[in-house]
């Protein structure tokens, strides 16, 4: 990248028509320019600190549940109930597992309809075809969240009560199945980038030797793309377990441990989002909430690292 | 060799249609997931097309917000979109800028693209959580349109940073040096050999963004919406209502759901065909910046 | 271009700060959100230069904005704590409790279940989860299924408090508003569920009637069994201010007291204010 060069200097008498050589105007652009760079830096530095400063700031409050509530009770405790008739508990566990299971849900749908979808995508689709798939996809994951969770009440939850004969349709599998197409746009496009990365000359070798292009696909680009596939299913991971408004809609709220998909759960998300407005400013429930925010940030911000690192790996294993 | 092995042709054709039947297997689970996104769409057209009128886009609720329209929710989400875009896009553009012109490959630039792009995955809550607890109180801005812009902003931020990046980077770098030997500044050199055609790509980020941003409920949730306001917000500090806690709060919380559900499926609508408009805003920009390869020799 | 917009538009955004209108805020219970959604719109009719602004979330969280000083008003089903009120003084706030409506909180079945009435006790063990299948009470074989609000709501302390007096089954699905009870019920034969009596007057779902000894059963639909409390889940629907209310907030209460907005409260399936509880509304409006 080229450096910054000092503005030009022109030696003897301006040329007739050339404005601005003069040493003042010099001056001025060169600290028009030194302000713009500092103005630059310091920009990205603030959008570097946002990262640092929220998980600061939820530790910071976060930490503070733990002088009330002791921290093995709130990592292993069972019952999640802060404003409990009798003694409040703040046990994560319920909460854990309501997230995780709605997460391997979607995941159960999304990965292999994702990748399959990404296959076709990437090796068979050529032209305007690819580019409109391309792009319904891509439409879909900016879908308003809200909206797919009203749909989950109005049509899905009547649907799954009568298709399986369940007094709700307000439950784990609701939940699970919305998230699945949520975070089916992710799979698919990262997925596709990943693929798409694979040398051509891995699948020119394999025509040579005679392959067919769904073998190709499936024996030599796959296996060469599959860190970056990876990366894709965790990336997926990521947004559904990050999700809130679904699930507040569509997921029966109940801070329980599932014993069925019928079940109706909570995750950490809709936890956050039902209790933070009631309670009390300092409170240890309060608190709890930001220590619930620390989970969440600290898993989100794990899948999202290994999925980079993963990328990052697919990418440096085609070049020798 | 006895039997009936196939011939080599018949092989050859057996297992090209054994490829090509398997590709169409592929496809049917990806088309009927478009199928339906597609029916989805049409159902929730069908159902709010009743109360689609320029009134409902224009009136406020009436009559206990059975009746009448949603223009204040129109105008709170158009507006605290935009209160984001304000913090978010200086910012963003300036960090993209930092970080494709002037920053070297080392620890610490690596770092920092890391953090921006580990920002793009954290929960929409957690920037709630962190918006409530920085804005509304430690800031004590309260609940208003400012703090859910602000949050917001925070949140489109990396999105913002990302694309723009991704844009200015693509210039090539003959550009630059073309400028810088006719003796500009860096900063010259940017601002008018660069920016203007990076332009495009750095507009569809912000498009897509406000796509995004639009339909965002969790971190307005505790920063600033309400179920319901008469006035449009006259201010900053101001409430305000949003298409997507509107849909939100009509399928949960209004009493006479039944006779509002028409109001929902038609807020639904109205914030979907705001979020495609800016989808496709972004999709012409992008064909825009993509098909000018004209600069790549 | 972009530059003059931005500037622009937040010049007049900031223009706009010096044109504030004057806002009021009411901010919890969603039992009482249409009712005073209502009494909002009809009061910017009367009073167009006040916006009044109003948001749900649960009494928790109306409470919780006026402990911290936050809103104007606070809706609450169910009234505000000992422990909340020191809270709320060590905050400086000093919670002033009006009563603007009376409810009766309805215990709601499908429409299709025979049951008509249940004692209080007996709803207790079904909240709780120990009476698990409506035969035990007189209906079908049908498991009961449990309907009921998050924790920040009011009622489903006072419920649990009135009623339950333990711990919900942790099975109770928490919707969103009552709204939401009534639709999830209406759908499941089996449900079962609490609302303000200004939700229940739906096609689909049916109003148990209760008894607090099992001899004498009341409906929350009959006026004068709620007014005189033998409806054993009759309760005072609060708005809590700062001190007493003072400028727009008094100017609010007194139209919701009036015959005006009183009117509205019937219009919405609530119950009008009793004479004791207006009288004591009176003294604090002083």
């Amino acid at each position: 990248m080229p450096t910054s060069c000092e503005p030009a200097e022109v030696s003897g008498t301006p040329l007739p028509g050339v404005a601005g050589t003069g040493q003042p105007r010099r001056r001025s652009r060169r600290l028009t320019d030194k302000s713009a760079g500092a103005l630059f830096l310091v920009s990205s530095l603030l959008s570097a600190v946002v990262l640092l400063g929220i998980l600061l700031f939820l530790l910071h409050y976060g930490v503070r549940t733990f002088s009330e509530v002791p921290v093995t009770r709130f990592l292993f405790g069972t019952t999640w109930n802060p404003d409990a008739y009798g003694e409040p508990a703040f046990g994560l566990i319920p909460l854990l597992v309501g997230s995780f299971l709605t997460t391997l849900i979607a995941l159960v749908i999304a990965v292999p309809l994702g990748i399959a979808s990404a296959i076709l995508i990437s090796e068979r689709l050529k032209g305007w075809v690819r580019i409109t798939t391309k792009t319904l996809v891509e439409l879909f994951a900016g879908f308003p969240s809200v909206v797919l969770g009203f749909f989950g009440l109005v049509v899905l939850a009547p649907f799954i009560a009568h298709l399986f004969h369940v007094p709700s349709g307000l439950n784990l599998l609701n939940a699970g199945v919305l998230l699945g197409f949520m975070s089916l746009p992710t799979i698919i496009s990262v997925s596709d980038d990943a693929l798409r990365v694979v040398p051509h000359s891995y699948r020119e070798a394999a025509y040579a030797l005679g392959a067919t292009p769904w073998t190709t696909a499936f024996q030599i680009v796959l296996p060469a793309a599959r860190s970056g596939i990876l990366a894709a299913v965790m990336l997926g991971f990521g947004r559904a377990v990050g999700e809130t408004m679904v699930v507040l809609m569509v997921a029966g709220n109940a801070a329980i441990i599932p014993h069925s998909l019928f079940d109706p759960i909570r995750t950490i998300t809709s936890t956050i989002a039902i209790e933070l407005g009631e309670s009390a400013f300092g409170s240890a429930h309060y608190y709890s909430l930001f220590a619930l925010g620390c989970v969440l940030f600290i898993i989100a911000l794990g899948t999202n690292l290994v999925a980079e690192s993963l990328i990052k790996r697919e990418r440096r294993s085609f070049t020798l | 060799m006895t039997g009936h092995a196939p011939t080599p042709g018949r092989q050859l054709r057996r297992t090209r249609f054994a490829s090509n039947y398997g590709f169409w297997l592929l496809g049917i689970p990806l088309a009927l997931f478009i199928a339906f996104i597609l029916l989805m769409f049409f159902y929730l057209f069908r159902n709010g097309l009743s109360v689609m009128s320029w009134r409902f886009l224009t009136q406020p609720p009436l009559n206990g917000m059975t009746e009448g329209g949603i223009w204040p929710c129109i105008v709170g989400t158009v507006l605290v979109t935009f209160v984001s875009l304000v913090f978010s896009v200086p910012i963003g553009v300036f960090s993209a800028i930092y970080l494709s012109e002037y920053a070297s490959n080392n620890f610490l630039t690596r770092a920092i693209r890391s953090s921006i792009r580990s920002l793009a995955g954290i929960p929409s809550i957690v920037y709630g959580l962190f918006g409530v607890a920085l804005f509304v109180s430690a800031l004590k801005l309260g609940l208003s349109i400012l703090a859910s812009g602000l949050t917001l902003g925070l949140m489109n931020l990396p999105w913002i940073i990302t694309t723009a990046e991704e844009a200015i980077s693509a210039i090539p770098g003959s550009f630059r040096e073309g400028a810088l030997a006719l003796g500009t500044t860096k900063w010259e050199a940017i601002r008018h050999n660069v920016l203007p055609y990076a332009f495009p790509g750095i507009l569809t980020g912000i498009l897509l963004a406000v796509a995004r941003t639009m339909g965002e409920t969790a971190p307005i949730l505790f920063t600033g919406v309400t179920y319901y306001t008469r006035q449009l917000p006259t201010s900053l500090s101001s409430k305000f209502m949003a298409l997507p806690y509107h849909l939100f709060t009509l399928a949960t919380q209004h009493d006479q759901m039944m006779k509002v559900r028409p109001i929902a499926f038609g807020t639904a609508i109205v914030l979907l065909v705001l979020v495609l408009i800016f989808d496709a805003l972004a999709f012409v920009f992008r064909l825009r910046s993509a098909g000018s390869n004209k600069w790549q020799v | 271009m972009k530059k003059l917009i931005t500037i622009a538009a937040i010049a007049a955004l900031a223009l706009g700060t010096t044109l504030v209108a004057r806002e009021l805020m009411v901010k919890g219970s969603d039992t009482l959100l249409n009712l005073v959604q209502n009494l909002a719109e009809a009061f910017s009719a009367a009073q167009p230069d006040v916006t009044v602004s109003v948001t749900g979330g649960g009494s928790g969280v109306g409470i919780n904005a006026i402990m911290s000083n936050e809103t104007d008003i606070a809706d609450a089903s169910r009234s505000i704590k000992s422990k909340e009120i020191s809270t709320a003084r060590a905050n400086g706030v000093n919670p002033t409790e009006y009563v603007i409506a009376i409810d009766g909180v309805c215990i709601i079945a499908n429409a299709s279940n025979p049951v008509e009435k249940l004692t209080i006790e007996q709803l207790g063990q079904i909240y709780q989860g120990k009476i698990a299948n409506w035969n035990a009470v007189g209906g079908p074989n049908k498991k009961v299924s449990l309907y009921g609000r998050q924790p920040s709501s009011g009622t489903f302390v006072y419920v649990r408090d009135e009623a339950v007096k333990a711990e919900y089954a942790a099975s109770m699905r928490q919707m969103n508003g009552n709204a939401q009870i009534v639709e999830g019920v209406k759908a499941d034969e089996g449900g079962i569920g609490y609302v303000g009596v200004g939700y229940a007057r739906e096609a689909g779902i049916k109003v148990l009637s209760l008894s607090k000894d099992g001899t004498n059963y009341y409906s929350p639909l009959d006026k004068a069994s709620v007014d005189a409390g033998t409806y054993p889940l009759a309760r005072p629907l609060f708005q809590y201010t700062n001190g007493k209310a003072k400028g727009d907030a008094k100017t609010f209460i007194e139209f919701e007291l009036s015959a005006a907005g009183q009117k509205i409260v019937a219009d919405q399936g609530f119950y009008p204010v009793t004479e004791g509880f207006q009288a004591k509304n009176e003294a604090k409006l002083q």
